[in-house]
């Protein structure tokens, strides 16, 4: 039963990642699309790198990385959950390390480099983590999905071959309201290659 | 979010200057501070970003000590070769902490300046930490609460790190207004005996800076016994309600200096269980000149109770400390 479910969720969840990440070949092409930056309140300019692209934008002090990302570069496939660093949904690389879009504020990024979960994929062709959380069932109702794929792909950076508990542990920042935790560490393993050596050792 | 200026000052000097101007806040990693300004807990007018500042994320080795600058992350701190090699306690600590995406932004400074996690504070409730004059944990929901040194405020310090430099007889370099001024770690926090609203000495406009750790053959406390690193044992044991993120329920912190079987000199402190670091210096004699044996681990872990206060709801930690000092301190022992 646990297994049918699943298999409808997921059959509903790859086509929609599947678009994500052809609708992100296109670059944001207007840098402030969102609710306009609102010139009575502090604001700076910063410089910063995102997936590849260099961006100049003018923030607003108190915007927290994951505003500007998705109210105004419209990169939404970084959610906010709890917008309280406590459940990971709005996970995204900060110069290869994990960080939480929504504790950070966006004027801190200048100078910085940021990957969010549109950058994973390279001309076309899904990062095999994303592969590997479509082939393993990874998303249930996907709204922490693109968070887990960021600590993932922190992890695999530190870490190209890590065991199980190690990504237990390095995926511990990330909540799961469908735990489908015992998924996630699956599709972990096989992208980095442990789950088939595993495989190989026990046959 | 509520409206500020986010200011980069270049040097300690101009980012106490900026606190001293009024209303300001200090952020290292910012996910404390972010959190208390998105929940009105604060509201600063400006935001003083100290990872604008050079030279505070160094690891550094001078004359008779090891000095940490308080932007260190607790994920460098974490697996920092000569602090794993040092200082276990410090690096176990900081490597306990929340979680992969907190320790990256997390600072050290950081992580030992952090205010409470008490529910009523952080929900707003008009406590001694938000400027009142009740603490509702007394009659309340006091099941995290503090078993020692409680009262009138009942929080307990929420810092993994902070126990482990207890135990390590670390210095604070504070930089403020009239300049700097060195605080041992253990007079840096402040029972809320003195000061319900506050946990340390720090006044809004100083900066906690730098962390120093004697090396061994300079350690006060150790002496006149010689230590080097081969006999200097250490760990930290952080005991959880869920597997991540969350606080020590209650955690220990051990230091001990070993001449062969033989415990020459401890230090013992609590974490989670009171408002402040807690040393339990009966527990720190008992073990001295001693081989530490399960019978005198079980001792100390009973001592280490001795005149707990627990609350309605929270006795439980009081059995939990006694068992996490004698598990931590039989496994230690035979290392």
């Amino acid at each position: 039963m646990e297994g049918t479910g699943a298999g409808i969720v997921a059959a509903k969840v790859v086509p929609a990642l599947k678009g994500q990440t052809a609708k992100q070949a296109k670059a944001p092409e207007a840098p402030l699309a969102g609710p306009a930056l609102d010139p009575s309140v502090p604001h700076s300019t910063i410089k910063l790198t995102i997936n590849g692209q260099e961006h100049r934008v003018e923030v607003e002090d108190r915007w927290t990385l994951v505003e500007l990302l998705r109210d105004h570069l419209k990169l939404t496939g970084t959610k906010i959950g709890c917008d309280r660093g406590e459940c990971g949904a709005c996970t995204v690389l900060v110069n290869g390390e994990s960080a939480y879009s929504c504790s950070q504020l966006a004027v801190w990024m200048d100078g910085k480099t940021v990957t969010t979960v549109e950058g994973l994929a390279r001309n076309g062709k899904l990062d095999p983590l994303q592969e590997a959380f479509i082939e393993h069932d990874g998303p249930q109702c996907g709204y922490c999905t693109s968070g887990q794929l960021m600590s993932a792909k922190a992890l695999l950076l530190k870490n190209p071959h890590p065991n199980r508990d190690e990504v237990r542990a390095g995926m511990t920042g990330n909540i799961c309201r469908c735990s489908n935790y015992n998924h996630y560490v699956e599709a972990v393993l096989a992208a980095s290659g442990t789950l088939a050596a595993d495989a190989r050792r026990r046959a | 979010m509520k409206t500020f200026t986010s200011a980069n000052p270049k040097s300690v000097s101009e980012a106490v200057k900026l606190l001293a101007k009024g209303n300001a806040a200090v952020a290292g990693g910012g996910s404390d501070l972010l959190g208390m300004v998105k929940d009105h807990l604060v509201s600063p007018d400006v935001l003083v970003n100290l990872r604008s500042i050079q030279g505070l994320d160094q690891v550094k080795e001078q004359a008779n000590e090891v000095v940490i600058g308080g932007l260190v992350t607790l994920a460098e701190l974490a697996e920092h070769p000569l602090i794993r090699g040092r200082y276990a306690v410090l690096a176990e600590a900081a490597s306990v902490v929340g979680t992969p995406q907190i320790r990256n932004a997390g600072t050290l400074a950081g992580n030992v300046c952090q205010r409470p996690w008490c529910w009523y504070f952080r929900n707003g409730f008009p406590c001694y930490k938000n400027g009142g004059k009740t603490c509702f944990s007394v009659i309340g929901e006091n099941e995290f609460h503090a078993i020692f040194g409680g009262g009138p405020s009942y929080i307990v310090h929420p810092s993994d790190t902070a126990p482990a430099l207890v135990a390590l007889d670390a210095k604070f370099k504070i930089a403020g207004p009239s300049g700097e001024r060195m605080v041992e770690a253990a007079d840096f926090f402040a029972p809320p005996s003195k000061d319900p609203g506050r946990e340390n000495v720090l006044t809004h406009d100083e900066v906690l800076t730098e962390v120093r750790l004697p090396t061994y053959p300079h350690w006060t406390f150790m002496t006149p016994y010689s230590v080097t690193s081969s006999t200097l044992r250490s760990t930290y044991h952080k005991e959880l309600d869920r597997e991540s993120w969350t606080h020590a329920v209650a955690s220990v912190a051990i230091a001990l200096a070993m001449e062969g079987p033989t415990c020459k000199k401890a230090r013992v402190v609590l974490g989670g269980v009171a408002p402040i670091p807690w040393r339990v210096p009966k527990v720190e004699a008992m073990l001295e000149g001693k081989r530490i044996t399960p019978e005198l681990a079980a001792q100390a872990g009973q001592a280490a109770v001795e005149g707990a206060k627990p609350l309605a709801k929270n006795k439980y930690k009081v059995a939990l400390t006694a068992a996490i000092v004698k598990r931590t301190l039989t496994d230690l022992g035979s290392a």
